[in-house]
């Protein structure tokens, strides 16, 4: 884990099962793929084998809205990973989706001190390491801002 | 009847394969055990009880927690099996001596492996590693931080209170021989100067890894009673197993050790201010609050002002964390929650010189792992 010169360190891309690969695949188009289960209504992130509602296997991938809220973050300043410290401080979030489940993401575009719970967010995407990561930005432009 | 008055009761079995396609371990166990419990006549939220094998999903650790949240099981009684290929076998009797102590009802007990054509780029591959990592979020830091930052926004919460609860253990600590703080005591002051690690979460609310060690052991009452010391009884237990990832968890403000210290001191006859000693898993300082909520010491949200309030002290009102907790005390990785133990049986033997709690008879030992994921909550009591 050493990193010379000028180059930075590589960040710990996604590592994709076949399972997971569409909703990889719509990143890189810039769509936010989730899976749906019509037997229990609900929709599954992270991609699964089974809806953990229902057990029913008969998931289908859909688009969803890329809208939500800030359930609750942090600001990272001593980052667990060397390559992530060039970021710090970044805003780690969690957030709940439009459709219901909740995912884990970064709040970019915007003060670390602006965030708060309960903000609404879209998404918003970012290249990382060759890969597009669902990001999260402010809905609401005025939240762009801190104090 | 017989000895173990258990039966299986479903089973499922994939195809033997040479090799597998795009499956993950995660992807065959939920194939698996969808034919196992539809077998059985069971609907998935009659599993109460969880069995696995080592490494399931390529993960290292957080074994069963993993499979869980995967499943969208919350058991509450859970284990890692072991034993090569014993580890079936020695499912079968774990599983029943489970539901003969009264944790559960019906175990899931399951195996299963993939076997790839290429060999994984990583051997760590569960969701974490795919979904939080490149995020930037690894750890247990950023999920704690989390549930500080929720209980600060919901409740009011204030560094200050959870501050003062790192002092008390500190102080704490100062009379326990062993503890890797004994020497060094802090302010509340220090802790809010100490450095932001994951905001709002700081340094000194965070336990420090160091080495270490612990073991106990368990045999019968009767037995114990020969032996050299007064007998520290099991009077109750309870366990739960909600999640693996912070993103997973039911509820920010609440774990699973609600329910299994619900279970604790339902089987011991006694509730938690009946307790001499709580002895309370402390990884972070907002861990401490949630517990004494959820142990019913106090409503949901007033763990930080409850914290703040009273006498954590041995001569104190509620002693806490005699030891000085594993913030004070050290965590030596997993033997850390063991700790929590080991004080509990030397309060309750009143061998715990230079700060026994007087007639202590019965003490609460939470443990806690991963996100707020894993819990188990004991009820330790002196033998009359």
């Amino acid at each position: 884990m050493t990193h010379s010169g000028n180059q930075p360190m590589r960040k710990p891309g996604p590592q994709a099962s076949p399972l997971s690969q569409p909703f990889w695949e719509g990143c890189r188009e810039r769509r936010l793929l989730i899976q749906y289960c019509p037997d229990s209504e609900k929709w599954v992130f992270y991609p699964r084998a089974l809806d953990p509602h229902s057990w029913s296997t008969n998931l289908q991938w859909r688009e969803a809205s890329g809208r939500g809220t800030v359930a609750s973050f942090i600001v990272v300043h001593k980052p667990g990973h060397p390559a992530f410290v060039e970021d710090s401080p970044y805003v780690v979030a969690l957030i709940d989706l439009q459709e219901g489940p909740r995912m884990l993401s970064n709040v970019v575009e915007c003060a670390p001190d602006a965030v708060r719970i309960g903000m609404p967010v879209q998404v918003h995407w970012v290249e990382q390491g060759g890969e597009v990561l669902p990001k999260f930005r402010p809905a609401d432009p005025r939240d762009n801002n801190g104090e | 009847m017989s000895h173990w008055n258990c039966a299986i009761a479903g089973i499922g079995e994939l195809t033997p394969t040479r090799r597998t396609e795009g499956e993950t371990t995660l992807g065959m166990i939920a194939r698996v055990c969808i034919e196992a419990v539809a077998d059985a006549g069971l609907e998935p939220a009659a599993i109460d009880g969880l069995l696995v094998g080592p490494q399931v999903g390529e993960t290292p650790q957080h074994v069963p927690a993993t499979v869980c949240e995967y499943l969208g099981l919350k058991p509450t009684m859970s284990n890692v099996v072991d034993l090569g290929g014993a580890s079936g076998a020695g499912m079968a009797w774990r599983a029943a001596a489970a539901i003969n102590a009264g944790m559960c009802e019906a175990v899931l007990c399951v195996l299963a492996n993939s076997r790839e054509p290429t060999p994984p780029r990583s051997p760590n591959r569960n969701p974490i590693r795919e979904f939080d990592v490149p995020f930037g979020a690894s750890g247990a830091n950023a999920a704690y931080a989390m549930i500080a930052q929720a209980h600060r926004h919901h409740y009011g919460t204030t560094s200050e209170q959870l501050a003062q609860a790192v002092v008390a253990q500190r102080r704490n600590a100062a009379r326990h021989p062993q503890a890797i703080f004994r020497d060094t005591p802090i302010t509340v002051d220090d802790v809010l100067n100490s450095p932001l690690v994951a905001a709002p979460l700081r340094l000194l609310e965070i336990v420090m890894p160091c080495a270490g060690g612990s073991a106990f052991v368990v045999t019968t009452s009767q037995r114990a009673r020969t032996l050299r010391h007064p007998p520290v009884e099991i009077a109750g237990a309870g366990e739960k197993v909600t999640h693996r990832a912070i993103s997973g968890a039911p509820d920010l403000l609440s774990g699973p050790l609600k329910p299994a210290m619900a279970r604790a001191f339902q089987q011991a006859g006694v509730s938690a201010t009946d307790m001499n000693l709580l002895s309370l898993y402390d990884c972070y300082s907002i861990m401490l609050a949630v517990t004494v909520e959820d142990a019913g010491l106090c409503p949901p949200g007033a763990g930080g002002r409850w914290l703040a309030e009273h006498d954590l002290s041995p001569e104190g009102d509620f002693p806490l964390n005699t030891h000085g907790g594993q913030l004070a005390f050290g965590q030596a990785d997993l033997a850390g929650g063991m700790s929590h133990i080991i004080e509990a049986v030397r309060q309750l033997r009143h061998q715990a010189h230079g700060r026994q709690i007087a007639n202590a008879r019965h003490a609460l030992v939470t443990g806690n792992g991963a996100t707020m994921s894993e819990a188990t909550a004991l009820i330790l009591r002196r033998e009359e």
